[in-house]
């Protein structure tokens, strides 16, 4: 866990007081709608289809116990008992009214958390690995590097007013699991040949309305130097990023257009100026950032302890330990990832009730923390393996203990036309049928690795492009219509999915999801070969085929 | 999409104006006496796009009560008015699935 400082907590507070007093002015009339909408997205307040909607950061998808336990309070006191997890690592608030606003942000904000930068043309909310300081895959703790970006990029003046939002994940490990190839700037964390620490900087992925996968224009860069490599894209960007047409303001569309070559020696240029300037990270100032971070205090255990071995002889719990616990940095700890995904629930939400049990949890057997995942599930990336079954049988009581990580059921969605005043469809309820589709478990395990990625509409917020199945709804004739691609992929392979056909109505994706998943059952070379891998070898001709006829 | 703010204004058959009220959101309908109201039954129902405009115009001189203010399709069915398209009846109903409790 970071531990902030008071600086912190003091900004948060004068934060709240502001917007306290914003709210007050609009509900009084002295702010008009146009002078108070700038006003509250920059504090994460979003006005939905059929309520204002809060969205609150959680920094590169670390949560402590007592912040969580925090939010199932704001969840059950001032919105509908529950919170709503999305692939940026945040969690959103549905229904809260505009008086209950400044009471709820001054709540979440004595636990340190916050909507700044949740909207809004500047960097958001820095994400990155789950997994990030529990897996023995990294070559460093990510997290390190995002907060320094935080602090970095938290009221940055000069990139407050960007052409369009921007968003930079970062992994340290060589298995992708924050996605940074689809980011406007996605950062690789590795060690170069001299064992020194340093970056791969990808620009221009994104997703939206035109989706790229992002380009390296640097293959290492010292970690010393991020801060200032950061700004010299930013400026160049600020600088030469359209501000006439928002669908073609984001970064990715000026690399596409320029090239990543000119972009990068643009960078290089704006680099030499200003790297070794005010914003070269000093050892010292590293070594501060990284001893606020507190690790556990693991005990000395053995792997595979007696308890362990003795509860595998359950087969429901060999079964959630096979699919839902991974190996630790640690001997004798385990990484649990917590399903939101019980079949035929909205996937990523939480009740109040459930986000409580994994604070408690947390506490009791994970040294207090609690992580979100871009997939839309929690972790507890600290158990002892000998508590993993007590563990368990606390989280299957509440619904957590899905053994569907990874699976065809693991759908994500975005709100979609439920609750988004921007959607074209529904995205929840097709994930909702789809994976009642599959709720034999035991079929979906036969299945293997298969993501389905849901959005309501092109601005992909549900990371359609990049799902092994990518479904988009559109519309036509005021009906819901769906798109689906397949073969895309959000890791270190990251491609983006090709379209399989025309547009199916929403009653028909259910069928014809389970055509495709039955095509690569028959098609496969065998259990080995993953869905996106069999779409690989054998392009969508054979999926087209059998999925349209049936159709 | 573009939010219906943003749409050209296409009035083919009934419609009403609708806004979200301002204290906490909820789905309000413009009436014929200036106000607004939750139930869409109290709804002012006009058939040609002046009367919208006009409708809309005067919805949107004071935005204190309710915001975001626009035209939305609406049925009109035995004396009762119902939501015209999809959104409009999530709006009205609220979202299509049980909520989790
Ligand atoms: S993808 Fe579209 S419908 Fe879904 S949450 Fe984002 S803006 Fe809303």
């Amino acid at each position: 866990m970071y531990v902030y400082d008071e600086f912190d907590r003091a900004f948060l507070a004068e934060r709240t007081a502001e917007f306290r007093d914003q709210v007050g002015r609009r509900l009084s009339g002295a702010l008009s709608e146009d002078e108070f909408k700038p006003l509250r997205l920059m504090n994460g307040v979003y006005l939905q289809l059929h309520a204002y909607m809060l969205r609150i950061a959680i920094p590169y998808g670390t949560l402590s116990a007592t912040q969580l336990r925090r939010m199932a309070h704001v969840a059950r006191r001032y919105d509908r008992g529950y919170g709503h997890f999305t692939t940026r690592q945040n969690i959103q608030f549905n229904w809260i009214s505009l008086q209950d606003l400044p009471d709820a942000m001054a709540s979440l904000a004595e636990v340190g958390v916050h909507g700044i930068q949740t909207s809004g043309n500047c960097i958001r909310n820095v994400t990155t690995d789950q997994w990030a300081g529990a897996t023995p895959e990294e070559c460093d703790d990510p997290r390190i590097w995002a907060e320094i970006l935080r602090q970095y990029s938290t009221l940055h003046p000069e990139f407050t007013y960007l052409p369009r939002k921007f968003k930079i994940a970062i992994t340290a490990a060589d298995k992708d699991r924050a996605a940074v190839k689809v980011h406007d700037v996605g950062l690789r964390l590795h060690r170069n040949e001299a064992g020194e620490l340093g970056f791969e900087v990808l620009v221009g992925g994104g997703l939206g309305r035109t989706p790229f996968v992002g380009k390296s224009i640097r293959k290492f860069l010292p970690a010393r130097h991020l801060l200032s490599y950061i700004e010299a894209i930013m400026r160049v960007y600020n600088q030469f990023g359209r501000r006439d047409n928002i669908y073609k303001a984001r970064i990715k569309i000026l690399v596409h257009e320029i090239g990543a070559e000119t972009f990068a020696a643009a960078v290089e240029k704006e680099w030499e100026a200003i790297r070794d300037g005010a914003l070269h990270l000093s050892d010292e100032i590293i070594a501060d950032i990284r001893a606020r971070f507190l690790y556990p205090a693991y005990e000395t255990l053995a792997d595979q302890p007696a308890e362990l071995t003795e509860a595998l002889k359950d087969p429901a719990f060999a079964t959630w330990h096979r699919n839902s616990v991974t190996t630790h940095k640690q001997p004798g700890y385990a990484i649990v990832t917590v399903s939101l995904k019980p079949v035929g629930a909205p996937p990523g939400d939480a009740t109040a009730d459930q986000m409580e049990v994994v604070a408690d949890l947390a506490e009791r057997y994970g040294f207090n923390e609690i992580r979100v995942g871009h997939e839309q599930n929690l972790c507890l990336p600290n158990i002892a393996q000998k508590d993993l079954p007590a563990l368990w049988r606390a989280l299957e009581a509440a619904g957590l203990a899905t053994p569907n990580v990874n699976l065809v059921n693991d759908i994500i969605a975005c709100p979609g036309l439920d609750y988004c005043a921007l959607a074209n469809a529904r995205a929840i309820p097709v994930a909702q049928e789809i994976a009642k589709r599959f709720a034999d478990l035991e079929k979906a395990r036969g299945v293997g690795r298969l993501h389905i990625n849901i959005s309501g509409c092109i601005n992909a917020c549900g990371h359609h492009h990049v799902g092994h199945i990518g479904i988009l709804g559109v519309e036509k004739n005021g009906q819901e219509f769906y798109q689906i691609t397949l073969g895309g992929r959000a890791d270190e392979h990251a491609q983006l999915g090709t379209l399989l056909g025309p547009a199916v109505s929403y009653e028909q994706v259910p069928g014809l999801i389970e055509d495709v998943v039955d095509t690569y059952m028959e098609l496969r070379s065998g259990p080995q070969e993953l869905f996106v891998d069999t779409v690989a070898r054998l392009g969508i001709e054979p999926f087209k085929e059998r999925v349209y006829a049936a159709h | 999409m573009a939010a219906p703010q943003q749409q050209k204004l296409k009035v083919h058959g009934p419609v009403a104006v609708t806004a979200n009220r301002l204290t906490d959101g909820v789905v309000v309908w413009r009436t014929p006496d200036h106000g607004w109201s939750v139930d869409l039954n109290d709804a002012a129902v006009v058939t040609t796009a002046p009367e919208a405009i006009a409708l809309l115009a005067a919805a949107q001189q004071s935005d204190i009560e309710a915001v975001g203010a626009y035209v939305a399709p609406v049925l009109l069915d035995d004396g009762h008015v119902l939501p015209g398209n999809l959104r409009e009846r999530i709006r009205v109903a609220g979202p299509t699935f049980e909520l989790p409790r």
